[in-house]
């Protein structure tokens, strides 16, 4: 085995619907152990992408290696290295969540504990309860049981914590970072912003198909684009100013007008990051 | 609020992390298919006996069926009495086969037909398909669910039959044998053309429309609630080229007198063609989920 395999492994990925193109030339490469976040608006292609990798949609061009292999020609030695939460759940559920767990762990060569599984999701006191009658949270947890009870190398994590209330929603990072600390590889689609900077070491940005920026959480995004921003009033009304040195900038104004009238200093978070890399993208496509 | 952390390798003899390799080759291959088919099998059973509509629609509704024929007809007299009105069987005793008949479709045709679209459409499926679970164990639950189900559905109807309303079973062996292998014939082609029409409905919600009334108007026109010779040449025909015609008349066979033999199409059980009709149904029935089967539609 070599150590420098990265675990995932996409490059000039396509996937078109006729003329369209969903997935439009997408690049990267995860390594192992590491927790990566896909963030992107709604219909960027990060759901196509990653179901791509999972096995689940045909690609139309580029190559794809997922722990090695083509998830193309998935065989069930792979999918039992690999663990799936998907986005969205319905099933009828008339299995209470042991029983449901049980079984699942049954399928896999090395599974969890279904206890400690139980546990780690919260869901101790529910263990006995029909999965139909859980609230859409409880199910969710149980999508993620699902998803780690095999003991995956690699977790896919889509949209996760959708549904959860804000201490579900920490218990659940709490539950990732374990993970990740046991050496499991991590691929987060996510909506959340703050989960994405929580949790992952290193994070892309998809917006029409297109990869527009990838790197380390902190470093997303232009280097102006994380310029801090001093915001004041004065009697020509608001100002907002970028500058590297916002303490100098305060300094002047506060010499210049005395105390400023509803001072900000403002260091732009991931999210605004994000927001400006996803509008200069939709600025070309339109 | 406890720290969230799930230990590595419980329970595990062994130190884990790289030991996970070691005995790797072996243990995808058939073996582990028919052991997780039969994990299934319980699993698939239990859940089936939760969901009250289909116990009631496919599980009881032939018991019920015989029950209201029994005694709705009981007052036109029996069935095939000689001219002076004696001997003859019971309305109940005449009904029989055709319930069984009609419990082997439903039990098998119509329970996977729309178990498995459900599945396919509410993200069941698409979940399994993430785990290394083989096609083949996925299948040999759902045939064993079949099984176990209409075992007990024929149990249940015999015995009601016998001692609720005085059915007058064969003693003869050979009759029980005619009864065992129609059975088996007919519940695995029912339950193979059950995975092969799940794929027809296109959501899971249309599933029930889409299947059930061509099956409802199949046990019409079959010789299960209206007598055979009944029907005009040209639909015995057509019900001829289906399964159900030829389990019911297997059922008959194993469990009427043989005077009633003469009332057939040609004047004789003609096992020999239910075998035959049978096996092409299970053979096609197998190719077509063969071919035909996929865990999610792709590219949907």
């Amino acid at each position: 085995m070599t150590t420098s395999a990265p675990a995932i492994r996409v490059t000039d990925l396509r996937k078109t619907y006729g003329a369209f193109a969903a997935v439009d030339g997408i690049s990267f490469e995860i390594e192992p152990g590491e927790t990566f976040a896909l963030l992107g608006p709604n219909g960027a292609g990060k759901s196509t992408t990653v179901e791509i990798l999972e096995g689940y949609r045909e690609r139309s061009g580029g190559d794809v290696s997922v722990l090695g292999s083509d998830p193309r020609h998935a065989t069930l030695e792979w999918k039992a290295r690999i663990g799936i939460v998907l986005q969205q759940t319905g099933e009828s559920g008339n299995v209470t969540v042991r029983e449901q767990l049980t079984h699942f762990a049954s399928l896999y060569p090395r599974p969890r504990d279904v206890d400690e599984v139980l546990a780690a999701v919260g869901l101790e006191q529910k263990a006995k309860t029909r999965i139909k009658s859980l609230s859409g949270g409880q199910r969710r947890r149980v999508d993620v049981a699902l998803g780690v009870i095999g003991r995956p190398e690699l977790l896919f994590l889509d949209e996760p914590t959708t549904g959860f209330d804000p201490e579900a929603r920490r218990q659940f990072w709490e539950l990732i970072r374990s993970l990740s600390r046991e050496g499991t590889t991590i691929v987060l689609t996510t909506h959340y912003l703050d989960e994405a900077a929580q949790l992952s070491d290193r994070a892309a940005v998809i917006a029409a198909g297109r990869l527009i920026d990838i790197g380390p959480v902190d470093e997303l995004g232009s280097t102006e684009a994380r310029v801090p921003i001093v915001r004041w009033r004065d009697g020509q009304g608001g100002h907002e100013r970028r500058t590297a040195e916002p303490a100098r900038l305060v300094a002047e104004l506060a010499a210049a007008l005395g105390e400023p009238v509803d001072l900000e200093v403002i260091r732009p978070s991931l999210e605004d990051v994000y927001l400006e890399l996803v509008a200069s993208v939709e600025e070309v496509a339109a | 609020m406890t720290a969230q952390t799930i230990p590595n390798a419980p329970g595990a003899t062994g130190g884990g992390g790289t030991s996970g390799t070691a005995t790797a080759p072996m243990r995808f291959g058939p073996l582990r298919a028919v052991r997780l088919g039969l994990g299934r099998i319980a699993y698939e059973t239990r859940i089936y006996f939760r969901a009250g509509d289909t116990v009631f629609f496919t599980f009881l509704f032939p018991i019920v069926l015989l029950g209201i024929f029994s005694v709705a007809f009981d007052g036109l007299g029996n069935v095939g009495t000689n001219p002076d009105g004696s001997g003859g069987i019971s309305q109940a005793t005449y009904y029989l086969p055709g319930m069984i008949a009609a419990g082997i479709l439903l039990s098998g045709v119509q329970n996977l037909g729309v178990d498995i679209a459900v599945e396919r459409g509410d993200g069941t499926l698409k979940r399994l398909a993430g785990t290394p679970l083989p096609v083949l164990s996925y299948f040999i639950g759902k045939m064993g669910q079949v099984l176990v189900t209409s075992l007990a559905q024929v149990i249940l109807l015999v015995l009601l039959s016998r001692f609720a309303f005085g059915v007058e079973l064969p003693t003869e062996p050979e009759k029980w044998l005619t009864f065992a292998w129609v059975y088996l014939l007919g519940i695995f082609t029912a339950a193979v053309l059950g995975i092969a029409i799940s794929r027809l409905p296109r959501s899971g919600k249309s599933a029930s429309a889409v299947i059930i009334p061509p099956l409802l108007v199949l046990q019409f026109i079959s010789g299960v609630y209206l007598s055979f010779s009944l029907l005009p040449e040209w639909l015995q025909n057509i019900a001829s080229v289906f399964p159900l015609k030829w389990i019911a008349q297997g059922m008959r066979a194993a469990l009427l007198p043989d005077s009633f033999a003469t009332a057939e199409a040609g004047g004789s059980w003609n096992l020999a063609g239910v075998a035959i009709a049978l096996g092409i149904w299970l053979v096609a029935g197998l190719v077509i989920c063969r071919v035909t089967f996929r865990w999610i539609r792709k590219d949907s």
